[in-house]
């Protein structure tokens, strides 16, 4: 089992939480936010040189996202102060300040992905789902984000849904996947 | 019993490896034939992923671009033996996509079971480590220095000049820290060595910690890798079980134990200082230089920052000498480079060879040419910071000094190919928004200057002031270039540079005479 990782997705773009999103219940694996279990996650990691991504990390991956009220708790735990804290999380894109969809896609837009037509291919499945890049479908099930480089330049265009890497991605095996995701 | 390879590399899980796998076992199952299956990484070949070997008296007898739907004829050709089949290409070893490489640093990648310790030693893994032991550290930095190895992240920095200034420098304690934030796009070797031979790295960097007197190294993994981080994560465990990590590496009385950590997707964290930032627990803003990491580094003690194939390097380098190592490459750039070759590109894969090739032999001949059949008509070299190539300088041989020449990099040996119909007035626009989306902020040429650079190409698009905008554009890819702190400013303005330099014509449809289209 792999500690210090796991959700470790984008926050949606626009930073709003998700309507369908209930006290996180909804979210695979993830748990509602506790203060006291916030505060055993963070304690775990202070042995640690330079502790606070670890951190952020395995909150996410209890929580699904960093709630707001975890920057304050970090910042004191951390001795520093909730300004630093708060510039530590949002500069990373992976830490989401709100919970994604059930299932999230990353979609590969750097330039060897451009090479085989990733960009068409990308834009017209947004068009179709009608999302921005970072949104999140209407019924919650799933987010599509942006991702440069998978290491899947050999087979690009490259995604990767739920973790799960795809090579030669194109408009069938999307359309497939949106699907997938609704019904799970 | 025999032996059945199915890689567990990220690549080829992604064209279906998993499901293969599970076809395979069922199979066998339902046939009662019993099989041993070791997923062992990518051999490299990767357009025939997922690649199956099965392992004969004869040698291991590959079967590529296996569909779970392919595995009851697998087995009704008796592939078990090593039997005839469409799929088969024969002995692994002898493709010549294998056989023509020189494999120094991927020696063992998709040859062995990557977390198994004992199939590493078998196949010549601990050597390195055992031989510096025996030298003591000054010889080890001796041995490095000779071999003429440079950085493989980029910059091509001597290593060996590195390590001895860490070790010089004076200090409480010191650090290794691999940069494994593989971040441009077209390159995966990083990837592929992690995966397939994780050990390779572990001993790698306890050469280095011995070399520099350092007690602890960390992995900065990026977090696109979730692969990666579950072998890296295994192949840790099994080290320090046997003792080739902890307190007492391998009998030595040497001390040395590495941290995996992963990333939070910024790509300007593969840069060493913003990534020590970001170790530290910061925000991955790039701290200026002097002073280096080699003196003011981790947690502000003297630190070696390298990038995972020059420490994955270093154990071969131990092992076989540092004199073997420079009797391969040209000039200035000695031994072995590992090419990346993908995008637009009929046989995409891990290439390693001495420097010295030149870009049309690696494109045309070895990639085969651009996979949708078109002409090619561009080669982005060394990620989303190098320079796009076009075919008038494939003549141009693979080695840092002679990339130089044409105001290129080689980078981390990714290439990108691009057929006839790249776009390269918008290839120079994403360069400028990739670098806006991913400036850290701190100096202004990289954190303005890309956006008014994308400002600047949608206007020389619309065919606004072309000319006038051109030289505005060409300006503040000077400024960018000299201005900026690290190299993601710095660097970003080759591939626009590059576009404008060798495809005018893309900057100016908007402006050309209709009858020319």
């Amino acid at each position: 089992m792999l500690h210090c990782y796991g959700n470790y997705l984008k926050w949606a773009d626009d930073g709003r939480p998700n309507p369908l999103y209930k006290n996180g219940e909804e979210m695979s694996g993830a748990v509602p936010w506790n203060e006291a279990r916030a505060q055993e996650i963070i304690d775990a990691h202070l042995g640690l040189e330079g502790p606070a991504l670890p951190i952020l990390h395995a909150i996410q991956e209890e929580f699904g996202y960093v709630p707001e009220a975890a920057v304050p708790q970090i910042a004191q735990s951390l001795n520093i102060s909730r300004a630093e804290m708060h510039g530590v999380v949002s500069f990373y894109h992976d830490f989401r300040r709100a919970p994604a969809g059930r299932h999230v896609l990353k979609l590969c837009r750097a330039e060897s992905c451009q090479s085989m037509g990733s960009e068409k291919i990308a834009k017209d499945f947004l068009e179709r789902l009608k999302l921005e890049w970072g949104g999140t479908v209407n019924d919650g099930s799933l987010t599509v984000e942006a991702v440069y480089c998978l290491g899947l330049c050999a087979h690009s265009p490259g995604a990767l849904y739920d973790n799960e890497p795809i090579g030669r991605v194109d408009a069938e095996m999307l359309d497939e996947l949106a699907a997938e995701a609704r019904n799970s | 019993m025999t032996k059945i390879y199915v890689p567990r590399d990220m690549a080829a899980l992604a064209v279906g490896a998993k499901r293969v796998l599970a076809a395979i076992e069922k199979e066998a199952a339902a046939r009662g034939e019993t099989i041993q299956i070791v997923r062992n990484g990518s051999r490299g070949l990767l357009w025939l992923e997922p690649l199956v070997e099965v392992e004969t008296p004869a040698g291991r007898i590959g079967y590529g671009n296996v569909k779970p739907s392919d595995v009851p004829s697998l087995f009704d050709a008796g592939f078990l033996k090593g039997g005839a089949h469409p799929l088969s290409i024969g002995k692994v070893e002898e493709h010549p996509y294998w056989a023509k490489q020189t494999r120094v640093t991927f020696e063992r990648v998709g040859v062995i079971d990557p977390v198994n310790l004992d199939d590493y030693v078998a196949h010549g893994g601990g050597a390195g480590l055992a031989k510096a032991f025996e030298i003591g550290p000054a010889k080890v930095i001796e041995e490095v220095t000779k071999s003429g190895l440079r950085g493989r992240g980029g910059a091509g920095f001597p290593a060996g000049i590195k390590w001895k200034t860490v070790a010089d420098a004076p200090a409480d304690r010191r650090y290794v820290v691999t940069n494994a934030d593989e971040g441009d796009s077209g390159t995966f070797a990083d990837r592929m060595v992690m995966e397939g031979d994780p050990f390779v790295l572990i001993e790698g960097m306890t050469i280095c910690g011995y070399a520099i007197g350092a007690s602890k190294g960390f992995i900065y993994l990026r977090a696109e890798y979730p692969q990666c981080a579950e072998v890296l994560t295994e192949a840790l465990e099994a080290a320090r079980k046997a003792g080739w990590l902890g307190p007492n590496v391998r009998g030595s009385g040497f001390a040395f134990d590495i941290e995996l950590r992963i990333g939070a997707g910024a790509y300007v964290c593969g840069e060493e200082t913003s990534l020590l930032e970001s170790l530290e627990g910061k925000r991955g803003i790039v701290r200026a230089k002097p002073p280096l990491p080699a003196h003011v580094g981790f947690m502000g003690r003297p630190t070696v920052v390298n990038n995972v194939l020059t420490l994955a390097t270093a154990p071969a380098i131990l092992a076989k000498g540092g004199e073997y190592y420079a009797s391969l490459g040209v000039g200035r750039s000695r031994g072995t480079m590992p090419l990346q070759i993908a995008g637009n590109v009929k046989y995409g894969g891990l290439y390693e060879t001495p420097f010295g090739l030149t870009l049309g032999e690696i494109v045309n001949e070895i990639g085969g040419g651009a996979l949708s059949g078109r002409p090619v008509r561009a080669v982005q070299c060394g990620g989303p910071l190098g320079a796009y190539v076009p075919p008038s300088l494939f003549d141009t041989p693979f080695d840092y000094e002679a990339f130089q020449k044409h105001d290129s990099l080689i980078g981390h040996g990714g290439l990108v190919v691009f057929d006839d119909t790249v776009d390269m007035a918008q290839m120079a626009r994403f360069g400028m928004e990739f670098c806006a989306i991913e400036s850290c902020g701190k100096c202004t040429p990289c954190r303005i200057g890309s956006t008014r650079g994308v400002e600047t190409i949608d206007r020389i698009v619309e065919g606004v002031d072309v000319e006038a905008n051109i030289e505005l554009l060409s300006d503040l890819c000077h400024t960018m270039k000299f201005g900026s702190l690290c190299a993601l400013g710095g660097f970003a303005p080759y591939p626009v540079e590059s576009a404008l330099r060798h495809y005018p014509e893309d900057f100016r449809k908007a402006t050309l005479p209709a009858a020319a289209e």
